[in-house]
């Protein structure tokens, strides 16, 4: 029996830690979105260098969509500072022990990568552009005709992918503070999520604008653009079914991870298993059962499943499940990882 | 160069939380913000008892994962004395310190930069103990220097059973509790 | 919560240093190469006393750059030993509280309802003495009394005698150490007052009887306390609570409220059956023991447990111990001591007990309290007074040797054996510090005048007619503090920052209202500064070190029989009274004798108070630092009792006394640390005036739950833990 007391009274520390609200949650849904974009992009890529039909394998790719949603993490994660006019300093130092500044740095070299790739296919995904600037298909041809450097470019990004999506999930889980965090796990979850996500957002938006022939007003073009598969061509069949089959995977792959994240808890300290009940009947439990779980994972696992056997029409309803399940597993982690702390084990 | 450290003998120790406003006219904390705090601890049933009273603050752990997780170097482990300071023109706010600090010893300060006890280096660099040190109508806190065998924080930690907060962390906490 | 930043809340709050103020400069060392940044500007330091509360340790104020910074301890003074107590510490977030009285008021609507408009300091005094000289004219300046706790009452007590109005009281005595004193005074020939003359540094065994040292924030004992904690003396606590000092002691006798003089008076039996007690201190100085001895034959550990639920052993153990360290041993006389209405009789049976163990003017025990002599000012002589004060008509409470203030309370309502038309309440928060508020509006209806001169719109200022804002402490000069202690010393309390709105200094107010009554020659001097230089140039004390330093010591002279002390005492007997004849002439116990406390109506628990070390009574909840520390009390329940009540911790319920008085709302405490058939609350909070805006309904006030009190019958002393509350809970 103790009853425990404490005069601490700091906002955002009593009762539990809260410093961080859904600014940190969009800022990792976008950023594990993004890696998978750029893995899903770069594997692509590559098989072009091996000579396939280049026009079904660009159209899964979407950097200039993965630049537009880097701009928007970026832009929450600095809503979320406190000391916003001071944000240079992060770009003064690195500093090799802090997951974040390794991120900052991560996210400054994603920039000029998406840039690239997506110059590689600017003229025609937009062609009111190609027609008015002609030296892009210039710049574009160039790069395709430099095998090397498409190479070197699709390494770079899968490479900075897969770093992106593991670091999203390496920030939190190096918190020896926070036990429910406190997970090798966290950092492959975060990635195979990030590429259901990604597979999820390629999905929708090519089947919402599959814009053949590619648009060639001003804003029609700059929104078909950001998505617009390269060609005339839409996403042919197998590609398609390759990123259904693909999503399948990774959810299977994400159930799995979250399962080993609970037997890791469980089997740890006394602080870890009691970060369990904050996911699982804490104040989080519905989100995290309903709408990661269920709704975020095993609806849409069914769906495609049944999409793939042609038992039922294909819609855009596991996609739009797959992406929300994605937000809700940051948001729920993030939250219930704050309010997660350190059991003292030794009685004093 | 002295490696500070703080030892807090809870046998007399009563909670009056003197040491808490002592730092804050001291440092100049906001209101509604604290730099340390007072922790009680029952245990046992009615009459069986026992309390331990405990005066909390930032540990200045050897191993701050607040330090090693800052993004800019705004927290770090200042020469003077190896205590964990925090440089607020170096500091964006991003409050991973606040997280990685398992014992909640930070706070965001309202001018938005990560705040907590800083030793009161700039006493003690006068020669004088930390503000919350010298107020304590119990004399129960005594700070010194951990690195110097014939300190008063040695002889205490040699001569008295001890404890840190948290020693599972692994952050190696400097502030020692008396029992 | 307050979310501004401190630094600039100063900024708007600037105010600079205070002409009277003097002291040495010392730049701080400018900002380290450290972030957070560190204090930096020009300091000037000036030492005063504190009266956060009334154990006025010594201080030094800091000033940075015009604004009040810090305020620290006095290493010169004996009683902070340069270490305030929190409260002290605090006193910074006094000054600067928003919730303070800046003007003086005038009521406009009904008294209670807090309606005021703001007047000058001309129309107020003028209004006030216009008020009181009619009431002179009709009735005499006798009608007029004066409520006062405090230093900055002096002139008050001053002026007002020497208008003629004599009657006064203060609640330090009929509702707090009052029955002490009585109890001493009966036994030793003296009284102890303020500081007690408890050696707890030096003790080897210590007993408390309620006494909740470490909450109870009595600097000087908090920090003796914690000495005898390191030196390993044998504490002993007797509290149905487990205070802080009860997890400090060795053994914890969890009594039960109101049985404390049976186990005292079972220590005292084991003592003397066992031969275990002082022999020669007894023999030389003990008037009456064998019939002393004889009394108290009955009083057996076995009978006093089953009165206090404490086990016999541990009453013959804990009785061992002390005669083990006899004379080192000491049997706190406790400070508020008024729980039951028979507590003068406690009070000197904790004397008696004490002198078993033969501790009187001893190392470890009770020392003799040496003064110094600072002349007093020529001031002319006052008038002979008209009538006899009516605090305590014909010794109705024939031990009492100060005013009695819910007699003078009494003899306003019954305008008997003449009317109180006027009261003059100085820093004394009736409504809540006197038992039975309703009594106390009943007399304030009665009255043509009420004035209350407040730092704060507490409770009583909402009922005044006109409201004088004081200056708080560090913003004035007071008459000096002569202490009594190990060494005698003089504090001087003199202004550091200037108010921050229009209040003025109490002596100011009391000077100007002293001429307006035609009685301005009996303050015959331009301000303190003037006073005080005199006061030192008759003494030879050099006033200006005194201005740098605040404290002068007095002479060193020995205050033990092992320092080569005298004892005597100044009692009929002259010696230790164990059997009292005055007592028995008076028809009282000459040996305090027991009688069971009543038991609590079904589903009532007996409710008891005491102190918060971050809070003064009723007086500091809007502090900006001690109302985040602590910004409600809480109330105590023993967590099985709270268990049968459906009670969840941290959840609100109201209390309702036996008189159908409902408490505010307040939080449960459920809690191994009490008593399952008593509750405690912290006394002070549960504020009902709206202009104590941050302290608000806050909690609940014990002082309103305390309607049914006993008095003390031998000195007016009144109850504070006769009451008996059960649980309202809330939708
Ligand atoms: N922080 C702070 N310190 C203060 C003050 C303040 O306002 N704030 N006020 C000062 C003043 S003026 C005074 S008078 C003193 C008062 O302080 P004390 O003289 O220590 O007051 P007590 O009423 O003796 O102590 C209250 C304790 O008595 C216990 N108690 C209640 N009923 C009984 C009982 O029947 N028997 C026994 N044995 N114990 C019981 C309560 O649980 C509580 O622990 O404090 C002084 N110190
Ligand atoms: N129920 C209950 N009643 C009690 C007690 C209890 O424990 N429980 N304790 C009793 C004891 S021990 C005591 S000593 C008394 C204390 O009784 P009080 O001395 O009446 O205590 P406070 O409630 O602090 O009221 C003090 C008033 O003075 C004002 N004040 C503070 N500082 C200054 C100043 O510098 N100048 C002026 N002019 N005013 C100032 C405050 O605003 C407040 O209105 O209460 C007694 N009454
Ligand atoms: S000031 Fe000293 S006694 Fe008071 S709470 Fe702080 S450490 Fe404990
Ligand atoms: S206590 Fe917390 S803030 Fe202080 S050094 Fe350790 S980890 Fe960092
Ligand atoms: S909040 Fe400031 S100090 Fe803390 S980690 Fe971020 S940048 Fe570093
Ligand atoms: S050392 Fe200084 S900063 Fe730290 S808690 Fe004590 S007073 Fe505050
Ligand atoms: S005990 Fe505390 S509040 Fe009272 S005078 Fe001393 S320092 Fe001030
Ligand atoms: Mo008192």
């Amino acid at each position: 029996m103790i009853e425990i007391t404490t005069t601490r009274h700091n906002p955002l520390v009593e009762p539990v830690l809260s410093v961080w609200s859904w600014e940190i949650p969009v800022y990792l849904f976008l950023g594990g979105m993004i890696a998978g974009m750029m893995v899903l992009g770069g594997l692509n890529m590559l098989r072009i260098i091996k000579g396939e039909r280049a026009e079904s394998f660009y159209s899964v790719q979407t950097p200039v969509l993965g630049f537009v949603l880097l701009n928007l993490g970026m832009g929450a994660l600095f809503l979320d500072l406190a000391h916003k006019l001071y944000v240079y300093n992060v770009y003064l130092a690195f500093e090799p022990t802090s997951p974040m500044s390794w991120g900052s740095w991560v996210l400054i070299l994603v920039f000029p990568v998406l840039v690239l790739s997506a110059l590689i296919r600017l003229p025609e995904a937009w062609p009111w552009l190609g027609d008015r600037v002609p030296a892009l298909r210039g710049w574009s041809e160039a790069i395709l005709a430099r095998a090397g450097l498409v190479k070197a470019l699709a390494w770079l990004n899968v490479l900075l992918g897969i770093g992106l999506g593991i670091y999203t999930g390496i920030l939190l889980s190096t918190m020896v503070a926070r036990p429910l965090w406190n997970s090798a796990i966290l950092g492959p979850l975060f990635l195979v999520s990030g590429l259901s996500a990604a597979a999820a957002m390629v999905h929708l938006v090519a089947s919402l604008v599959p814009g053949h022939p590619a648009p060639r007003g001003f804003l029609s073009g700059a929104l078909a653009m950001l998505v617009q598969p390269l060609g005339a061509a839409p996403p042919d069949a197998k590609t398609s079914v390759s990123l259904v089959k693909a999503d399948l995977a990774f959810l299977a792959v994400e159930l799995v991870l979250i399962g080993l994240l609970f037997v890791g808890l469980a089997s740890s300290s006394a602080s870890h298993v009691a970060a369990i009940d904050l996911l699982t009947s804490g104040k989080y439990a519905t989100i995290f059962w309903w709408v990661v779980i269920v709704a975020g994972i095993l609806v849409p696992l069914a769906l495609q499943w049944l999409e793939l056997g042609h038992r039922i029409p294909h819609t855009i309803l596991p996609a739009l499940l797959v992406l929300a399940g994605g937000f809700a597993l940051r948001w729920v982690m993030v939250g219930a990882g704050q309010a997660s702390h350190m059991i003292a084990a030794t009685g004093m | 160069m002295a490696r500070y450290g703080m030892v807090i003998d809870t046998a007399k120790c009563v909670g009056c939380m003197d040491c808490v406003v002592a730092c804050q006219t001291e440092n100049d904390v906001p209101f509604g913000y604290c730099r340390d705090w007072i922790v009680t601890e029952t245990r046992g049933e009615f009459p069986n008892l026992s309390l331990e009273i405990r005066s909390e603050r930032c540990n200045h752990c050897d191993n701050p994962p607040c330090v090693t997780c800052c993004p800019t170097g705004a927290s770090h482990v200042e020469s003077f004395g190896k205590t964990v300071q925090v440089t607020a023109d170096k500091c964006i706010g991003c409050k991973a310190c606040l997280s990685a600090c398992p014992y909640g010893a930070r706070f965001v300060h309202p001018d938005g930069y990560a705040d907590k006890c800083t030793f009161c280096l700039h006493r003690v660099k006068e020669g004088k103990d930390p503000a919350c040190v010298s107020v304590c109508p119990t004399h129960c806190m005594v700070f010194g220097d951990l690195d110097d065998p014939k300190s008063a924080v040695n002889q205490l930690l040699k001569s008295r059973k001890h404890h840190t907060l948290l020693p599972e962390a692994g952050t190696k906490p400097r502030v020692f509790y008396l029992t | 919560m307050e979310q501004l930043s401190r630094r600039r809340f100063l900024k708007i709050s600037a105010a600079t240093l205070g002409a009277g103020a003097v002291g040495s400069q010392v730049p701080v060392v400018s900002s380290l190469a450290m972030g957070t940044k560190p204090p930096a500007g020009k300091v000037e330091t000036i030492p005063t006393y504190c009266e956060m509360c009334f154990w006025k340790c010594g201080g030094i104020a800091h000033v940075r750059d015009g604004r009040l910074w810090k305020f620290e301890g006095n290493p010169l003074d004996p009683m902070s030993k340069g270490r305030l107590c929190p409260r002290g510490t605090a006193a910074v977030g006094t000054h600067y509280d928003p919730d303070r009285i800046s003007k003086p008021l005038i009521r406009t609507g009904e008294r209670g309802k807090e309606e005021f408009k703001a007047v000058t300091w001309d129309e107020a005094l003028d209004h006030v003495a216009g008020k009181m000289k009619k009431i002179a004219a009709e009735h005499g300046p006798e009608s007029i009394a004066l409520w006062k706790h405090g230093t900055g009452s002096r002139f008050f007590e001053h002026v007002l005698r020497a208008y003629g109005a004599i009657n006064k009281g203060a609640p330090s005595f009929a509702q707090c150490r009052g029955p002490r004193d009585v109890g001493y005074l009966l036994t030793y020939g003296t009284g102890l007052g303020s500081p007690e003359p408890t050696d707890i540094a030096n003790t080897n065994c210590l007993v408390l009887i309620g006494t909740h040292l470490g909450e109870n924030m009595h600097n000087t004992q908090v920090q003796e306390f914690a000495q005898a904690v390191a030196n390993k003396a044998t504490i002993i606590v007797v509290d149905p609570r487990y205070s802080v000092a009860a997890s400090k002691a060795k053994y914890w006798l969890p009594v039960k409220p109101g049985t404390d003089l049976a186990l005292v008076l079972a220590w005292m039996n084991v003592l003397v059956s066992e031969g275990l007690y002082d022999k020669e201190f007894v023999a030389k100085y003990g008037h009456g023991f064998d019939k002393f001895a004889a009394a108290i034959k009955e009083n057996t550990p076995e009978w006093a447990e089953a009165e206090t639920g404490i086990p016999a052993a541990t009453i013959r153990a804990t009785a061992r111990e002390m005669a083990k360290a006899r004379p080192a041993a000491l049997v706190h006389p406790g400070r508020r001591v008024n729980w039951y209405g028979d507590d003068a009789q406690r009070a000197r049976s904790t004397a008696l007990l004490n002198a078993l163990l033969g501790n009187w003017g001893r190392r470890g025990g009770l020392f003799l309290q040496a003064g110094m002599k600072v002349a007093g000012y020529p001031f002319p002589k006052f008038p002979e007074a008209g009538k006899p004060k009516l605090d305590n008509p014909d010794r109705k409470w024939p031990f009492a040797d100060e005013e009695v203030t819910t007699g003078l309370r009494e003899a306003t309502i019954t305008g008997k054996p003449y009317p109180i038309k006027g009261w003059l309440v100085y820093a004394a928060n009736l409504n809540m510090t006197l038992p039975n508020e309703k009594e106390t509006l009943e007399a304030i209806s009665k009255l043509d005048l009420l004035v209350v001169v407040d730092t704060h719109p507490s409770e009583i200022t909402g009922y005044a007619d006109v409201v004088l804002p004081d200056t708080m402490f560090l913003e004035r000069h007071d008459d000096f503090y002569v202490g009594w202690g190990r060494q005698g010393w003089t504090a001087l309390r003199q202004p550091v920052v200037p108010p921050p709105g229009e209040q003025k200094p109490a002596w100011w107010i009391a000077k100007q209202l002293g001429e307006r009554l035609g009685v301005g020659q009996y303050m015959p001097f331009k301000d303190m500064d003037e006073y005080l230089a005199a006061r030192c140039e008759k003494s030879g004390i050099d006033y200006a070190k005194l201005k740098k330093e605040g404290i002068l010591m007095g002479p060193k002279t020995p205050i033990t029989i092992e320092e080569g002390a005298e004892i005597a005492f100044d009692t009929p007997s002259k010696k230790v009274e164990f059997f009292s004849e005055q007592l028995a002439k008076a028809g009282f116990d000459p040996v305090p004798r027991y009688t069971a406390p009543e038991k609590a109506p079904d589903g009532h628990f007996r409710l008891v108070t005491g102190r918060a070390p971050v809070h003064t009574f009723s007086r500091t909840q809007t502090n900006l630092y001690l109302r985040d520390l602590m910004k409600e009390n809480e109330v105590w329940v023993n967590a099985e009792t709270a268990a049968k009540a459906g009670l969840r911790h941290g959840q609100y319920v109201k209390l309702r006394n036996q008189d159908g008085v409902v408490s505010g709302r307040v939080k449960v405490k459920a809690t191994q640390r009490i008593r399952p058939d008593t509750l405690y609350m912290v006394y002070g909070f549960g504020h009902s005036s709206r202009m104590l805006k941050s302290a608000y309904q806050m909690g609940a006030s014990a002082g309103q739950l305390n309607t049914r009190y006993k008095v003390d019958p031998l000195m007016g002393g009144t109850s504070i833990h006769q009451n008996f509350v059960t649980f309202v809970k809330e939708a």
